[in-house]
């Protein structure tokens, strides 16, 4: 005969209701734990959707998602060069924080060439972007419907394609335009901007003693075209062809005069070390001790149930009963306990992680770890009970 | 050769030490055989309880001999190695003033848990607890727990769980004292009709003269020694 079985039956109401509570508090931990390990592939979706050897970037940065990078958009051409390199592209990066529907609406808008690398990884709607201008592919998450229409830098760009779970490393979902598209967004001035700026260097070159007045005006122009210039890209991803040696290619990049050239490595240890790490540290601690709570709260339950028992633990050693029957009431209950209460969480967890506003990555691994680490809590806890009980004597059965 | 069931000689109990001492219970000395009904009687504090928690295995005794069954148990103190829970089960059985019913166990899965603890197959053991009770008239109440009980069912649960693996000693510390008096009268005649039927030596605790009726030896305590023994030829 069972007595675990035997008392949660008796006492099912309980028994449940302690499970449930449990269950809340794992499916927190648990979600912690997917949330932990979301910042991570949030961190590092568009690294590794873009799937690049080389992030060639400004100079002295570490950008372009930790920090502000700007180069010439043809210095793909240069990279395209270089023996090595099969493919380069230049991309472009920017936060955008608008207003839809009477609410603050942000995205991550990335610019990329037509047919080459850094665009959506999946369409799961629609198709992808097929002209050079005013189309735009969303990430589902940004609950755009296909054909509508989204106002950018005074131009209506047109829903063609959804794609999915494509978040910046700040948990903003992902929207991709032409690279033409993004440079005009992000580096284009308006009208009345480039009619003052023009009206500014054309005075200024007027004040020129060595230009005459035709000159000016034949000049301001040509200037302006070039300081106007939006051909400008954020980085410019590379591939490498098989075989081809990465430390190489980057050590020659390494010597051009202003860029740097970061491995698909380096940019993943510049997003989860330097931008997540903090948020990552504060999560992982806030998980450990949640854990450690649960093991108290645990740990108080078994202890509880074990006080209420006292006297038919006195009993059950009265009548003979063994040892190893009386731990096995305590032990099995809290496992029980546990692994219920798991299942609970799992259950919780599972139905709703994709309804937290950031991506909660529901590892095996982690689940697994959990698990062993809950079982180790429970047979823990039920340690402080099975001690108290084997102290309890016989004694204690007799008397009213 | 008589084969007694119980066996004590100069049994004596004393806790704590020089001026703290207290003698609980001072060279009792008397034997029980099979089927005998033996009451012990007293105020509180005599000494009774301590007897039967010490023939009980409960409380170690500071002097004398007890041999259950054939089987020394106390020489002074319990003799090594002795496996005290082997004891309880196999000779013992156990009535208590308040029942002590598991609470979580139906009535046929007390009894159930008495086999069990002596080895008795799952199937066996119900099987067996389920003609125990309704022999004692509880056959209608075999699924309920004891919460469910009255008093008198609970106590006939309580001695069906005492007798399940017909022990050769039944220990029973007050088991009227939560009866009214019929319940009382009709449990102390259950016993007595349990100790010729099984064979069983049963000793009761009782404080209360009107349940003794029809014992067969009376005892009484004072202080920690036997004051009084009385013969129930008749009986």
């Amino acid at each position: 005969m069972n007595l675990a079985l035997r008392d949660i039956r008796h006492n099912k109401s309980r028994f449940i209701q302690t499970c449930l509570g449990l269950g809340l508090l794992l499916g927190v931990v648990m979600s912690m734990g997917g949330i932990y390990r979301g910042l991570f592939t949030d961190a590092t979706a568009i690294l590794n959707s873009t799937a690049a050897d080389l992030w060639v970037v400004q100079q002295d940065t570490s950008g372009p998602f930790a920090a502000t990078s700007r180069i010439p958009e043809d210095i793909k051409f240069r990279i395209r060069a270089v023996p090595g390199v099969a493919q380069a592209s230049a991309l472009s990066f920017q936060n955008i924080q608008s207003e839809r529907n009477g609410k603050p609406f942000r995205f991550f808008l990335v610019g990329y060439e037509l047919g080459g690398m850094g665009g959506p990884p999946a369409i799961v709607a629609g198709r992808p972007i097929g002209q050079k201008h005013y189309e735009i592919v969303v990430d589902r998450a940004m609950k755009i419907a296909l054909g509508e229409q989204l106002r950018l830098a005074g131009d209506d760009y047109t829903v063609v394609g959804l794609t999915a779970k494509m978040v910046s490393s700040a948990g903003d979902p992902v929207a991709y335009v032409t690279l033409a598209d993004a440079q005009k967004i992000q580096f284009k001035d308006d009208n009345n901007a480039i009619r003052n700026s023009r009206e500014k260097l054309a005075d200024q070159l007027s004040r020129l003693p060595f230009l005459s007045a035709h000159q000016a005006s034949q000049l301001t122009p040509q200037i302006a075209g070039i300081v106007g210039s939006t051909h400008i890209a954020n980085t410019v991803v590379a591939r490498l062809a098989p075989g081809a040696d990465l430390a190489l290619i980057q050590e020659r990049i390494n010597r051009w005069n202003h860029f740097r050239p970061l491995t698909g490595k380096d940019q993943e240890r510049i997003l989860t070390e330097g931008m997540i790490k903090k948020a990552k540290m504060q999560l992982g601690l806030f998980r450990a001790i949640l854990l450690v709570i649960s093991g108290v709260i645990i740990s108080l339950i078994i202890y509880t149930m074990t006080l209420d028992k006292l006297r038919v633990i006195a009993t059950l050693k009265l009548i003979g009963t063994r040892n190893r029957v009386i731990v096995g009431l305590i032990l099995q209950q809290s496992l029980l306990m546990g692994l219920i209460a798991y299942a609970i969480g799992f259950t919780l967890i599972g139905l709703t992680h994709d309804k937290f506003p950031r991506r909660v990555d529901l590892v095996a691994i982690d689940l697994q770890l959990l698990f062993g680490i809950v079982i180790l809590i429970c047979i823990g806890a039920s340690l402080v009970g099975i001690r108290k009980a084997m102290r309890v004597e016989p004694a204690e059965a007799l008397g009213g | 050769m008589t084969m007694y069931a119980v066996q004590i000689a100069r049994l004596t109990k004393i806790y704590g030490n020089g001026d703290n001492e207290v003698v609980a219970l001072a060279d009792a000395t008397f034997d029980v055989v099979p089927g005998e009904l033996v009451a012990i009687l007293g105020p509180s504090g005599s000494g009774k309880t301590t007897l039967l928690t010490t023939i009980g295995l409960v409380t170690e005794p500071t002097r004398g001999r007890v041999v259950l069954d054939g089987e020394l148990i106390a020489d002074g103190g319990w003799p090594p190695g002795l496996d005290l829970k082997r004891v309880r089960r196999e000779k013992l059985g156990f009535i208590f003033q308040s029942h002590n019913l598991i609470p979580f166990l139906t009535a046929v899965e007390n009894v159930m848990i008495a086999l069990e603890n002596n080895g008795v197959g799952s199937k066996e053991a119900r099987a067996r607890s389920i003609e125990i009770l309704k022999n004692l008239g509880l056959g209608h109440r075999l699924d309920h727990y004891p919460a469910l009980l009255s008093g008198g069912e609970s106590q006939r649960t309580a001695i069906a769980r005492a007798l399940a693996n017909r022990p050769k000693v039944i220990l029973a510390d007050e088991p009227t004292a939560a009866l009214d008096t019929e319940n009382g009268k009709h449990v102390m005649a259950l016993l007595k009709k349990l100790a010729v039927e099984n064979n069983s030596a049963i000793m009761v605790v009782t404080h209360d003269q009107r349940m003794v009726e029809g014992f067969d030896r009376i005892f009484t305590f004072s202080d920690g020694r036997i004051v009084d023994e009385k013969r129930n030829h008749a009986g």
